[in-house]
């Protein structure tokens, strides 16, 4: 793709991972072409996704009960700050939504604009198509993160993400659940780095879109959110 | 001021409190305070299973006119209040649960892979 290759090799894809036996293994595979590092996070699955992960060449780390994906990330991010020679990690989805080429795009944004955080972004391009209620609610949620956070961001709770080591010693993630979306842009906000949005194209296949956020799961986002 | 605004009042300050409460930072004061709540409320049953009309005349004086809506009342802003402490308190809980449970899956992580597994490079 790029002229001078770059090896990755202080790059880590934290993949939290709950119950995708079907798929991961194939995510991993695809994934390990460009990064060689790879922490997949078993999130109590009671499928045997941590082992097809395993074999396709990922570190994993299994959380011993369910918790949810938000401590997942958290995990993540704790056992590669492990290793000495990571520089960034990108967090991104088990169940083939995020492409690898939407990471290099961000990896070279990041490097070129001196970036400590890049968020990846459905609505800046149009790729990505969601269905007319999603858009809805997902506008809905970033003018709500946007808000309470003071940060500017056009899509708030995109799980593609690429962070900086500097950023990942002092983010701590708290919401189990689906609500570390925002905690994650607040924290980030708070800590008054510099940050980027990048495109990328999020793939509703059927698989995903028939195991997808149900848009009921925003007002518990919104609860968990608002009872800190 | 009429009676009836006295407990509107009451109750809304009461209702606002226990909400107010979510925000605030909870130590051994809320604790004992809370504990406090609870053994005049259990003294108060007891008084008011002795004397029952002893809602009632309470109840006139604030302005709700039955002691048993006065009762009902009490009950809601005391069961809101137990929500919110219940539900504070199983988010603390979770919250080291998740850090236990945390730790156990790091450390078998390292040993499977080896002390110095992923620090090679």
């Amino acid at each position: 793709m790029s002229s001078a290759p770059r090896t990755n090799d202080d790059v880590w894809l934290v993949v939290p991972l709950f119950n995708e036996e079907t798929v991961i293994a194939d995510v991993v595979r695809d994934a390990r072409h460009t990064f060689p590092n790879i922490v997949v996070v078993d999130d109590g699955s009671s499928d045997h996704g941590a082992d097809a992960a395993a074999s396709a060449g990922a570190v994993v780390v299994r959380h011993p009960v369910n918790l949810g994906q938000g401590a997942a990330l958290q995990t993540g991010f704790e056992y590669s700050l492990g290793v000495t020679s990571m520089r960034w990690v990108v967090t991104f989805d088990s169940d083939g939504q995020h492409q690898v080429s939407d990471v290099l795009a961000m990896l070279d944004k990041a490097r070129a604009e001196d970036l400590k955080v890049v968020f990846g972004s459905r609505f800046l391009d149009d790729r990505t198509s969601p269905s007319f209620m999603k858009k809805v609610v997902l506008r809905l949620a970033v003018g709500y993160t946007n808000l309470t956070t003071g940060t500017k961001l056009t899509d708030a709770h995109n799980g593609l993400r690429l962070i900086h080591r500097d950023v990942v010693e002092r983010i701590d993630i708290t919401q189990n659940r689906m609500a570390h979306a925002s905690e994650i842009v607040a924290q980030i906000g708070e800590m008054k780095v510099r940050y980027g949005e990048s495109p990328v194209h999020i793939l509703y296949t059927d698989y995903s879109k028939s195991k997808g956020q149900s848009l009921w799961n925003s007002v518990n986002i919104l609860v968990e959110l608002m009872f800190r | 001021m009429s009676p009836l605004v006295i407990i509107q009042v009451v109750l809304i300050a009461l209702v606002v409190l226990v909400v107010a409460r979510l925000f605030r930072s909870r130590g051994a004061r809320a604790q004992a305070i809370r504990r406090i709540g609870l053994v005049v409320f259990a003294a108060f049953a007891a008084v008011s299973i002795l004397f029952p009309d002893v809602w009632t005349t309470i109840a006139q004086k604030v302005g709700v006119g039955r002691g048993t809506d006065l009762v009902l009342y009490a009950l809601v802003v005391a069961f809101l209040s137990f929500t919110v402490t219940t539900y504070l308190r199983f988010r603390d809980l979770e919250t080291n649960y998740t850090r236990l449970a945390r730790k156990i899956a790091l450390s078998d992580a390292r040993h499977r892979d080896g002390p110095s597994a992923g620090d090679v490079s």
